[in-house]
């Protein structure tokens, strides 16, 4: 079947638009999410940062984060014209489709650290952070894989051969790198450690929304792996079929793995932990999902969801460090993984590229620099400036601000009315 | 007369309520309450990590009887809120001075 280049034109357009849709309505997902496992007291705060997080997102990467990402120009200017600088001339797709759906990737990154760092962080602090993360952290690194760009003119990864297809690495191991950074600078929630170490756990406030949550983020997230094929017409149809099934699978095969894993560990199966699992398998996909058999995928996934339940424990308990939602363990940890795994079952169009199925090292050393370059600059980065507004505007609300909650302290509203708020 | 204050398991509420009415009772009165007793409340397991429950959910059940009445009622709470288990809950039992029904001025056992 023959397809014009008009009509490819208009089918990768509309696809951009449709995954770019999908992947924004991830906000909604992150929202409810982190709603559904703060305490009643801090939703009406955590619903803010969410909405607003998402708005600077778009706000800043519209005005310079695109520009440094891919060079579309200061406030898109060079967007409007001929296309992308650099792109495909003539490009098969419509400029500004790849602008709407690479902005809501830099969303994603953010709505990661909110998680982290809920319940005790000053909103003002929290959005002046949105704002250089947006703009500079996420761009900066972006531009290393997707944008072509070397590593402060280092080295390249493209050349490296380093493989992050969707953003395993990129965006949400660099979301949790900056989100750990924050609750190393901020510390933890008041009541979770005791004097002598002791851990107590926070329960979140409502189950249904955080599954509400996680079943969002899993829709969305076929736009975010299937709309990362960037076409859709001929072998791209087919190849951008089978990653939105790949990433289903492993999802399954994640939220099967942490149900199991809890069920022997506790005693008993832990939803959370099960939700935390689905996410996972997502994320442990993400990265490889355009480099995997349907048993990569699998494993690749069920992994993440066994990973994930240790990964929580370990940071809470043996860390200390106090990360509301997981966002360490679900989109670092396994982020990580999900990245290192194409080095070790990855496939590319000759056969296998990974330790296990004949590849050799060089993928898995490509894909732990890349892992590593990630890490360390959002973290860095993010720490660095995370101290500045310590010092200077302050991070943390008072300790009574805290004990009341951060609804009534800093909005003045309550997420539940006339329910008890703990 | 006396005021027997019964706290039970919530669940056990309409067996209480049930096993009352057989034995004329002719109203109760009933409170959602939290408390503790000698196991101190107890822990709940969260993301792999325990916290502490320090006061559970019980139900609490007011009734005010007559003097007659007092043994049936304490053996009809008792026989119908008994499950064996811990957290089953207790009885008590205190002097009642005066009851007034409101709408006719009735006092003592016949406002009951």
């Amino acid at each position: 079947m023959e397809v014009t280049a008009e009509l490819s034109y208009a089918l990768n357009t509309f696809y951009f638009l449709v995954c770019g849709a999908l992947v924004m309505w991830m906000a909604a997902g992150f929202a409810m999410l982190e709603a559904g496992l703060v305490r009643s007291k801090n939703t009406t705060e955590i619903l803010t940062k969410n909405v607003v997080l998402f708005a600077i997102a778009c706000t800043m990467y519209m005005v310079i984060g695109y520009d440094i990402m891919y060079g579309g120009g200061i406030f898109l200017d060079g967007l409007a014209a001929d296309g992308v600088t650099g792109a495909e001339e003539p490009a098969g797709y419509a400029p500004s489709a790849d602008f709407f759906f690479q902005v809501v990737f830099v969303a994603t990154a953010m709505s990661i650290v909110s998680g982290a760092v809920a319940e005790r962080m000053k909103l003002f602090a929290f959005l002046a952070f949105a704002v250089v993360m947006t703009a500079v952290i996420y761009p900066l690194e972006g531009s290393w894989t997707w944008g072509g760009n070397d590593v402060f003119g280092l080295y390249n990864l493209g050349e490296l051969g380093f493989l992050d297809f969707a953003g395993s690495g990129i965006v949400h191991m660099a979301g949790a790198a900056a989100g750990v950074a924050g609750v190393l600078t901020i510390g933890a929630r008041k009541g979770k450690y005791s004097a002598d170490g002791k851990v107590t756990a926070i329960p979140g406030a409502n189950m249904p929304l955080a599954t509400l949550g996680t079943f969002i983020l899993w829709m969305g997230w076929f736009g975010f792996n299937g709309g990362s094929q960037l076409a859709w017409g001929g072998d791209d149809t087919v190849a951008a079929t089978t990653i939105v099934l790949f990433t289903n699978l492993s999802a399954a095969a994640g939220a099967v793995g942490a149900l199991f894993t809890t069920w022997v560990w506790y005693g008993k199966p832990d939803i959370v932990q099960t939700l935390n699992g689905a996410l996972a398998g997502l994320v442990s996909i993400t990265a490889g999902a355009a480099n995997m058999d349907p048993y990569g995928a699998f494993f690749a996934g069920l992994i993440g969801g066994v990973i994930v339940v240790f990964a929580i424990e370990f940071i809470e308990k043996k860390l200390k460090v106090d990360d509301a939602i997981g966002a360490s363990s679900v989109h670092g940890v396994v982020g990580f993984w999900g990245t290192i795994v194409i080095g070790l079952w990855g496939i590319d169009a000759e056969g296998g590229i990974g330790l296990f199925n004949g590849g050799g090292t060089d993928q898995l050393i490509s894909q732990f620099i890349g892992a590593l370059a990630y890490t360390v600059w959002a973290a860095a980065l993010a720490f660095i400036f995370f101290s500045i507004l310590k010092k200077s505007i302050g991070l943390r609300v008072t300790k009574e601000e805290e004990i009341e909650g951060l609804d009534i302290a800093e909005h003045g509203i309550r997420a539940y009315p006339g329910k008890r708020n703990r | 007369m006396k005021m027997v204050t019964a706290v039970i398991k919530p669940f056990k509420l309409d067996d209480v309520r049930e096993a009352l009415s057989t034995i004329g009772v002719q109203g109760i009165t009933v409170s959602e309450v939290k408390g503790f007793g000698r196991q101190k409340g107890h822990t709940e397991l969260y993301r792999g990590a325990e916290y502490v429950v320090d006061f559970l959910p019980k139900t609490k059940v007011e009734v005010a009887v007559s003097e007659e009445m007092l043994d049936q009622t304490i053996e009809a709470i008792s026989g119908a809120a008994q499950t064996g288990n811990i957290g089953d809950g207790k009885i008590f039992v205190t002097s009642l001075e005066q009851s007034i029904r409101i709408r006719t001025g009735e006092t003592g056992v016949d406002a009951l």
